[in-house]
């Protein structure tokens, strides 16, 4: 009894706090944001090809999040979760789970991508998922980040039934279909790694075997 | 609804116990990085920096033959201390919001002559090729060494500075959907073992604010406010803006408002 009233009282809470946020929050630069979006795009060289200055454009995503600080009101939200999980394509043979062994390179890798004069990357420097960035992950690496949430031991905990494998697939492929606004990239909708790429990191998490879920 | 916040609840549960024992072993990795930092700042080579910056400042150059000592960084002709801490600001004689590396270019071609892209051809440092505006900008940094930061952003043109870095630090773009927020808008975050401020904040802001120009050790030489925030900007997979670009100066102003009180401890040193 005392946890459900407890549970009311935190549900409630949960639920007014982001509307009065909402109401509070004016959008970042204010009657400023169309000088700045100027001043923004104008900063760049003038001789940077044009895929470089491609990655300057936001889609509607990026442009509403950056609005609303990446606190969207929940209809808002709801509109971009639905638009990104329409995105979400699957490697040809449909398999969603792939090698744990190759998910576990791509988790480590923070290299590739890098553009400009003074510290690009070679091109086709290899690029990964970086996902010890901001996961904790296998028990043995010790440099996590945790911007995210823990992953320790994620197939553990949420077993591998086809549901979630799917799950992992999704979130990893356009993290933006369940989570408007998150913080995590949305790996497979920018081709940052491929569907059969995605399918190994799916692996490293879930699969039994992989150190993820070995204590 | 209810299950699925039973569910949350579930899962923070099971994160707490998983971070609780991986406490012990943060902290010891936490401890090792104290230590480190501590040993890095035992004898910091911005020192050697900061004696060429003195030099080259009295130093008469240029075609017009002319040292820097009246050059007017905000405080008055020739006035240096303190003057790193109270900028960027609003000058008349240019009608714009400038940064100490803008206002210091500005000096070097008004006084000295020089002309503005022979100032900036070596804005940074490479392998052999020293850059005198690195030297010059720890000078000048090490005089505003334990003064507080002051910009309130209090001219209109100031405050709409301030206004448009706001705007540029929550914008989302690139192969990552990055923006400075995603890794700088929250409390106690790390990325790998690197702690990340929270720059919204008067704390975060200041931490992040009052140690530039630092030693970059992993570098081998100096970083500039405007090296660090155009290193971010590369970091997160965008091109390069121009150096002195006036985004790059928003949001130095609008981290500077933010940091506003906090005792700069300048030149630092960083891994």
């Amino acid at each position: 009894m005392k946890l459900k009233i407890a549970l009311v009282g935190l549900l409630s809470a949960a639920v007014v706090a982001p509307v009065l946020a909402e109401k509070a929050a004016e959008a970042p630069g204010g009657k400023y944001a169309k000088d700045a979006e100027q001043v923004f795009r104008t900063s760049f060289k003038a001789e940077n090809p044009k895929y470089w200055m491609t990655r300057l454009e936001q889609d509607e995503t990026m442009k509403t999040c950056g609005q609303y600080r990446d606190n969207p009101p929940r209809k808002i939200g709801e509109k971009l979760e639905k638009l990104n999980a329409a995105t979400i394509r699957y490697p040809v043979d449909g398999k969603l789970i792939g090698d744990w062994k190759e998910g576990e390179k791509l988790a480590a890798v923070g290299t590739g991508g890098h553009i400009g004069f003074i510290q690009p990357d070679k091109a086709g420097r290899v690029r990964g998922g970086n996902c010890y960035a901001c996961h904790q992950l296998a028990k043995q690496e010790v440099a996590y980040g945790t911007i995210g949430p823990s992953l320790q031991n994620f197939g553990k905990i949420r077993g591998n039934s086809e549901e979630n494998i799917k799950y992992v697939y999704d979130k990893i492929y356009n993290s933006n279909a369940f989570t408007a606004c998150t913080n995590m990239p949305r790996f497979g909708l920018h081709n940052w790694v491929t569907p059969e790429q995605i399918t190994h990191i799916v692996a490293f998490l879930i699969d039994p075997e992989s150190p993820v879920n070995k204590d | 609804m209810i299950q699925g916040f039973i569910k949350t609840l579930v899962g923070v549960a099971v994160t707490t116990a998983c971070l609780g024992s991986a406490t012990a072993q943060d902290s010891k990795v936490a401890d090792e990085l104290a230590k480190y930092r501590e040993a890095l700042a035992d004898g910091n080579p911005a020192d050697l920096f900061e004696v060429k910056g003195e030099a080259l400042w009295a130093e008469k150059r240029g075609p017009k033959n002319a040292s820097l000592e009246q050059c007017d960084l905000g405080l008055g002709p020739g006035k240096l201390d303190g003057a790193y801490a109270q900028l960027p600001k609003y000058f008349k004689d240019t009608n714009k919001v400038m940064d100490v590396e803008s206002r210091l270019v500005h000096c070097m071609v008004t006084l000295q002559g020089f002309t503005q892209a022979e100032v900036t051809k070596q804005w940074y440092s490479k392998p052999g090729k020293d850059s005198d505006i690195e030297a010059l900008v720890t000078f000048i940094g090490a005089k505003s060494n334990g003064k507080p930061i002051n910009v309130p952003a209090t001219h209109p043109e100031e405050a709409k500075m301030a206004k448009m870095g706001e705007y540029i630090f929550y914008r989302r773009s690139g192969p990552q959907d990055f923006s400075c927020s995603i890794c700088h808008g929250q409390e106690g975050k790390r990325i790998r073992l690197q702690d990340l401020g929270n720059l919204t904040t008067k704390d975060g802001a200041g931490v992040a604010m009052k140690t530039w120009p630092s030693y970059r050790v992993s570098q081998g030489t100096v970083w500039t406010m405007q090296r660090r925030l155009i290193d971010c900007m590369r970091q997160a997979r965008w091109p390069e803006p121009n150096y002195l670009a006036d985004s790059v100066i928003a949001l130095e102003t609008y981290l500077l408002k933010t940091a506003t009180g906090t005792v700069m401890e300048t030149p630092g040193i960083k891994r």
